[in-house]
């Protein structure tokens, strides 16, 4: 749940073309991207900043198999072990009646599942509030959060973001993890007092 | 982005105007901000009328019984399941844009897809209560799920289409659901953080599940629509063709036909698209997207209009012919007389289908009437009246005449009742559709965006310059920055 209370130095840009050389200085220059949250998918974003590709297919394959064999070994037990029919003395595995319902099945269970999985690593759900470093990262402006270490000089990472093209910059102590709350109230997980 | 992907100069900018990414923003999220419109209650208040007269046709049939409808020995089946089957394929254009054309890459997708696939769901919806209500003894239909029961447990037919049609057709509603949700949830962020009054931040803060926009999350969410997409491609083709094994794993002459699985496609598809066409050029015009919503757009549907359109009268030929063809006197039958020859007491319907689905839509091979939106208006009507017609044909011209002369006479036309529950579904849709324009984004803001800088009009007038200017150097900073 609480992903701890961190300092971070904030830049808001404001075009993806000034975005991606600022992020390979930053990098190269040796400070740690705690992320950077933009208004749209921003193609390559994911690779400048190193993250590694996500296994979410996998985990929709995954699940897909287990649809498939959930449907077709349900229906072979129902049809017969459980509850043979004879229907007018057609086979009772009757294989090929039964690939509309084993593929829905495969669907079914690989979409709900991978939207399950998606919501579970990115930490989606009603009622849960993280800490929203700028509040246009969701209509215009390309944030990025450099998270400060006790070596980090706030002043001179400022400035270094300011050259990089940087739009707004300014420090803020936030909590990185998801919290049980509502967006129409404020509110803090920590207390003032605990250092910051 | 703009600097991943280039664009041919030669083809149409996708987002007319001068515009920013606060501007799309702007545009599209200010109607949900500020209060209707005259024109949106005036919609909404028919719509809700419509939806209770529905709600009492059907408390009649529930009450009285499947006797408030016309329905008579030889057909079973009438206004309700050819409702059924035309819900449906209205369902399947939200899919193709939102899924296949995402697969296809297709960048016009973008100012359309958000409608479509609520439309998809409306649809859905819609259609769902035509078998549920047709079953009569409606609260029995949870037998049509497969649980452990007291009865044995006696589990469903696994070999039957009908239980085919329930998990084809639930599926089908979860996974356009899921998919449809999956892409607001970025969009419904923006609205929330743009919120100036607690409600709307409470409501849209719920709706939002707490997105931020961080890499990672827009990483996975990217893979996690291609992969929807991917599976919701062979999904939407499954979902009529397991409709259309319906009528065509029965041994009725004018049903039993291979043909009936990529015919039902097809013409879901085109009635789809046409119904599309009816909502987003009203939708366009009431609410000022004309920007995202362009000509282009509508030029780019009505092709795919001409194209199902003709695909569904090659196949109503082939049809016809296979049936002389085919050399089997009953299925002839159905086809020379019940359904060609226009003196039966159904043949006008196989003309007017004939005409609204082949012969009207051969109209846009015209540029200039395919960019025409009173031709499109018009024109996505006639689709839907022929379409809904298409089904009636399959479905009373085949059963009114039955193995059984003498219960020939019986001429079925509907009650007030099947007409009102008809005319419910419309108020639910339209409902539905309403309360959607108003409270969500109708058009895709983030992906709007992502498209902006390659297919926005402004954009590309900037790069026509550059590119011409300097070709060489163009390019070079172009790759140099894609890497």
């Amino acid at each position: 749940m609480a992903g701890g209370i961190k300092k971070f130095v904030v830049g808001s840009f404001d075009d993806e073309a000034v975005l991606f050389p600022a992020v390979k200085k930053v990098r190269k220059a040796g400070y740690k991207i705690h992320d950077v949250y933009t208004p749209f998918p921003v193609h390559g974003l994911d690779h400048a900043l190193g993250l590694r590709e996500t296994s979410l297919h996998t985990a929709g394959f995954i699940y897909a198999v287990t649809g498939t064999t959930t449907a077709l070994s349900f229906m072979s037990w129902v049809f017969t072990k459980d509850w043979p029919l004879n229907i007018g003395g057609k086979p009772h595995f009757a294989l090929p009646a039964w690939i509309p319902i084993t593929f829905e099945l495969t669907v079914l269970f690989s979409a709900v599942g991978m939207v399950l999985t998606f919501c579970y690593l990115c930490q989606l759900s009603p009622f849960v509030k993280k800490h929203h470093f700028h509040p246009r990262a969701t209509d215009d402006l390309f944030v990025m959060a450099i998270e400060c270490t006790d070596k980090t000089n706030d002043a001179e990472l400022q400035s270094f973001l300011e050259s990089a093209g940087a739009k707004e910059i300014n420090v803020q102590v936030a909590e990185t993890g998801w919290w049980i709350g509502r967006y129409d109230r404020e509110q803090k997980l920590y207390r003032e007092e605990k250092g910051y | 982005m703009s600097l991943l992907k280039y664009e041919s100069q030669l083809r149409e900018p996708l987002v007319d105007g001068n515009k920013n990414y606060h501007q799309v923003t702007e545009d599209i999220i200010k109607p949900i901000e500020s209060k209707p419109t005259r024109l949106w209650y005036i919609g909404f208040y028919i719509s809700v009328l419509l939806l209770l007269f529905g709600v009492y046709s059907v408390y009649r049939e529930v009450t009285y019984g499947i006797g408030q409808w016309n329905l008579n020995k030889s057909i079973g089946w009438g206004w309700d399941i050819t409702n059924f089957v035309w819900w449906v394929g209205i369902g399947h254009a939200g899919t193709l844009i939102s899924a296949i054309l995402l697969l296809f890459r297709q960048g016009w997708r973008t100012g359309v897809n958000r409608a479509a696939e609520a439309m998809t769901i409306f649809a859905v919806m819609c259609a769902g209560q035509f078998p549920i209500w047709h079953m009569g003894r409606v609260w029995m239909a949870f037998f049509v799920l497969p649980y452990p029961n007291s009865r044995g447990p006696l589990w469903v037919n696994f070999n039957s289409p009908l239980l085919w049609d329930v998990f084809a057709i639930s599926t089908y509603f979860t996974v356009s659901l899921l998919f449809w949700y999956s892409g607001l949830i970025p969009d419904l962020a923006t609205v929330r953080d743009r919120a100036k009054t607690k409600l709307r931040k409470l409501l849209y803060g719920i709706a939002s599940f707490g997105w931020t926009g961080s890499t990672k999350h827009w990483q996975r969410h990217e893979s996690l629509s291609l992969v929807l997409a991917g599976l919701s491609t062979p999904l939407v083709l499954s979902v009529h063709t397991i409709v259309s094994f319906d009528f065509a794993t029965s041994v009725i002459p004018g049903w039993h036909t291979t043909i009936f699985p990529p015919y039902f496609v097809a013409g879901a598809i085109f009635s789809g698209f046409a119904m599309v066409q009816t909502l987003l050029i009203i939708v366009r015009k009431v609410m000022g997207l004309q920007d995202y919503i362009t000509l282009g757009h509508i030029e780019a549907m009505n092709k795919v209009i001409v194209l199902t359109g003709s695909i569904v009268g090659c196949a109503y030929l082939t049809e016809l012919f296979i049936a002389w063809y085919g050399q089997n006197p009953y299925e002839w039958y159905v086809f020379s007389q019940n359904r060609a020859n226009p003196f039966t007491p159904y043949g006008w319907s196989y003309w007017l289908m004939m005409f609204c689905n082949v012969v009207s839509p051969q109209l846009f091979w015209s540029r200039k009437l395919r960019r025409n939106i009173a031709v499109t208006f018009f024109m996505s009507i006639i689709v839907n009246i022929g379409m809904w017609y298409e089904r009636f044909v399959i479905i009373v011209t085949s059963v009114y005449r039955d193995f059984l002369p003498s219960s020939w006479s019986t001429y079925y036309s509907p009650t007030v009742w099947e007409i009102g529950f008809y005319l419910g579904t419309f108020g639910l849709f339209f409902t539905c559709f309403f309360l959607f324009a108003k409270y969500f984004p109708v058009i895709a803001v983030a992906e709007i965006k992502s498209i902006l800088k390659t297919s926005g009009e402004n954009y590309k007038a900037k790069m026509t310059s550059i590119e011409k200017s300097d070709a060489e150097k163009f390019y070079i900073e172009e790759v140099e920055n894609a890497h």
